[in-house]
């Protein structure tokens, strides 16, 4: 009977006890005696733990109280957070119109969001972020002043990066626009400089003023990490340039200012931009809380983004540095079209890394008097009236800032797939 | 935008040379008016003196002196800026001119009268160390506390005022030092000791938010001995006095009213009144509004929008609040208490 060909003996089954869900028990679980024994200790562990969690947090809960005092001495008090949801959210934003934070708050995630495929990632960015933007801060001000100054200055930039990034590849009417641009900016504002044109600024104004000092909550710390990072983003792409610039003073002062920063704790920098340049400003002359928060935030996030782009730069084999020298390109192409594609690839999981880590260092804002998420679940906790249930409340924000955090990391992680498809086998 | 640049640079020049040029009388006023607000600087967060409710609007017996001089200078007292200050903010802020007041629960002390350039305008509670025990202790007065294990924080000026007052009395403790607020109210709470002391307002609040079930806020009381002086005021800088008095003036109108039984509920009554003080206080007889360069009913603006001192207390931190702190020191001066303000005539 074993004389029969290999190809025509009977297909067993594998043993029942090998496969599907019991198979893989047996094998992951219960492969031998310690690691049974371990799995069977760790699950009651568990079920303890997890039973103790469930009956504070869902069976003996209280969902319904209208008090503080009506809370206690049952489980979790999560009428709390029903009662205090939107403080924590929105601060002190007038409460009939928290409909602005709310459409402020997805707005920006939409904006992220689209921003995070890659099919955007051309002119549709630019438009994607500046749209986003202005429907942002409409809402969250309710009204916008566009000075003229700033539109001139505008133009002529953009025409300026224009040119640069585009002289070689544009046609002719591209670059004359880019031409025209850089004109209009730079008459203009000689124009302004010299009083001929008035200060004139555009007022947008559908809705009512809301200024910054009643902005709190979600939006706040959304705002403080998004347009931290993205203005950091750049300024930390020129930073690393300029740390492997050839040119002494440039590299001098990028490597000063880098070594300056990272040397200090965010706190210090919060506090200088909080308590200390209010002295040094003539009395009388404020910059607004909120835009020294951010542009600490700023200062501290670009430093470090630098040294993590520093990294890709120098991952970079010197092949290419002279492969793109031998083509003929310029700095600015040779950087833009060679280099940092390829260096910015390689760092995505370090960036993304850094940026989870400043979203949460936001919250830092708190100690100069910011209503971030944060610190507005704090303020929940000190009102006397519902006093003394700070599990709660910071569970809740722990699982608002888990969202967002494990999101990005999920991104990061597509985007290291999609990203190297070239490179993989 | 050179002008600015010109501003900017003299400013720097007045601060690096330590020279602050003599003050414009009435420039905080003015600004105050055109701006149409009160910029006033709070604290972050201070159950029943300075807190943000469910709905994110303050509250609080510190927020209603801010809400009293918009009254007085508006006659609406809803025209406050709420500029949430931390105590290493609070002072920088009103020199630097962000904030016109701070309410920020500061003691009033000479250096800071005087050396900081700011002025006190006066007093809106009288706070001091005391000491919270349990009634099963079954002590009446800190003066039987001899021997008793008594939980405090580290290096503070509350340390020493205790050791102070201990060795004054003739009596002995043993102190349970602990860094962290958190971990002495559970220290304190589990028994570890018998007395927390700490100042009065935070021994409140402590008491009416942290008391572990199934105890109760009752089982705990703060003893009726205050051994320091805390006293907390309005602050504004100097250089404006017209409108230094104009906060001063708010905070005793709130006092004085209290002292005549005037209280939002019966505003509109007392404006009969034959009483000729209260027709004073109440603008009935004109003088005091224009001396003080406020409308004349600047008084009833105030009573019948944020209420007289009494009413604010008791709402905010009083026995009509979770606080339940007796008026004891903040009582007026007619019921044995420290509260007193000048007359309005």
């Amino acid at each position: 009977m074993t004389d029969m060909p290999v190809g025509e003996r009977q297909q067993l089954a594998p043993p029942s006890d090998d496969t599907g869900i019991l198979g893989w028990v047996r094998k992951n679980l219960f492969s031998s005696w310690g690691n049974g024994l371990t799995t069977i200790v760790l699950i009651v562990a568990m079920v303890w733990i997890l039973s103790g969690f469930l009956e504070w947090a869902l069976f003996t809960a209280n969902f319904t109280a209208s008090t503080g005092s009506e809370c206690r001495g049952g489980g979790a008090c999560w009428a709390l957070i029903r009662e205090k949801f939107r403080y924590i959210f929105f601060g002190s934003f007038p409460y009939e119109q928290h409909w602005r934070p709310l459409f402020a708050v997805i707005s920006m995630l939409a904006m992220l969001v689209l921003s995070a495929d890659r099919r955007m990632w051309n002119w549709r960015l630019l438009v994607i972020w500046s749209v986003g933007s202005f429907i942002t801060f409409l809402l969250m001000f309710g009204q916008l002043h566009i000075p003229l100054s700033l539109m001139l200055f505008v133009a002529l930039a953009g025409g300026t990066i224009g040119l640069a990034m585009r002289s070689a590849v544009a046609d002719p009417t591209e670059r004359s626009a880019y031409y025209a641009l850089i004109v209009i900016g730079l008459i203009g504002l000689a124009l302004r400089i010299f009083g001929v044109l008035p200060s004139w600024s555009l007022a947008i104004a559908p809705l009512s003023y809301v200024e910054t000092s009643l902005w709190g909550g979600l939006p706040v710390t959304l705002i403080l990490a998004t347009y931290g990072l993205l203005f950091a983003f750049p300024y930390g792409i020129l930073l690393a340039l300029g740390r492997r610039s050839n040119l002494p003073l440039v590299k001098g002062l990028c490597v000063g200012f880098i070594e300056l920063i990272r040397g200090v704790p965010l706190i210090s920098l919060l506090i200088m931009a909080s308590v200390m340049l209010p002295l040094f400003l003539p009395s009388g002359t404020t910059i607004d809380k909120f835009l020294r928060a951010q542009v600490a935030v700023i200062l501290f996030a670009g430093a470090y983004i630098a040294e993590v782009i520093r990294g890709g730069l120098q991952s970079l084999p010197k092949g290419q540095f002279e492969a793109a020298d031998a083509m003929g390109l310029n700095y600015p192409q040779k950087t833009l079209l060679i280099i940092l594609p390829q260096a910015l690839r390689v760092v995505i999981p370090p960036l993304i890394n850094t940026f989870i880590g400043f979203f949460k260092d936001t919250s830092l804002v708190l100690i100069i008097g910011i209503f971030d998420f944060l610190n507005t679940a704090n303020q929940a906790l000190v009102d006397p009236n519902w006093a003394g249930f700070p599990g709660e409340v910071y569970l809740f924000a722990a699982f608002v800032y888990f969202i967002f955090c494990y999101s990005m990391s999920r991104y990061s992680k597509y985007l290291e797939v999609e990203l190297n498809k070239g490179t993989r086998r | 935008m050179q002008a600015r640049l010109i501003a900017a640079a003299v400013g720097l020049a007045a601060v690096v040379l330590g020279a602050t040029g003599p003050a414009q009388a009435g420039k905080d006023l003015d600004a105050v008016k055109a701006r149409g607000m009160v910029n006033c600087g709070v604290g972050t967060g201070t159950a029943g003196y300075m807190i943000a409710d469910s709905q994110g609007k303050w509250r609080g017996l510190s927020v209603d002196v801010c809400r009293a001089v918009s009254a007085a200078i508006f006659g609406d007292s809803e025209k406050v800026r709420y500029i949430p200050l931390t105590s290493q903010q609070r002072f920088t802020a009103l020199q630097s001119g962000e904030v016109d007041m701070t309410m920020g629960n500061a003691t009033y002390t000479l250096t800071r009268d005087t050396a900081l350039g700011f002025d006190f305008t006066g007093v809106y509670y009288y706070d001091g160390q005391g000491f919270l025990v349990p009634k099963k202790l079954g002590v009446k007065s800190a003066k039987e506390l001899n021997g008793a294990t008594i939980c405090v924080a580290p290096g503070t000026t509350t340390e020493l005022n205790l050791a102070d007052y201990f060795r004054t009395n003739k009596m002995t403790f043993k102190p349970v030092v602990i860094e962290k607020v958190d971990e002495i109210r559970a220290a304190f709470f589990s028994g570890r000791c018998d007395v927390y002391t700490t100042d009065a307002s935070s021994l409140a609040a402590t008491r009416a938010a942290n008391v572990p079930p199934p105890q109760t806020i009752d089982d705990y009381m703060i003893l009726p001995e205050i051994i320091s002086k805390e006293p907390l005021g309005p602050v504004v800088r100097h250089g404006d006095n017209q409108f230094a008095d104009i906060v001063r003036w708010a905070l005793y109108a709130m006092i004085e009213a209290e002292e005549y039984g005037i209280t939002s509920k019966n505003v509109d009554e007392m404006l009969k009144s034959e009483n000729p003080s209260i027709k004073r206080i109440l603008g009935v007889t004109p003088g005091m509004g224009k001396a003080l360069g406020v409308d004349e009913k600047w008084v009833y603006n105030i009573v019948k929008q944020v209420g007289n001192y009494g009413e604010s207390f008791d709402r905010n931190v009083g026995m009509g609040s979770p606080l339940k702190i007796a008026r004891g020191q903040n009582a007026l001066w007619t019921q044995g208490g420290l509260q007193y303000a000048p007359p309005i005539r």
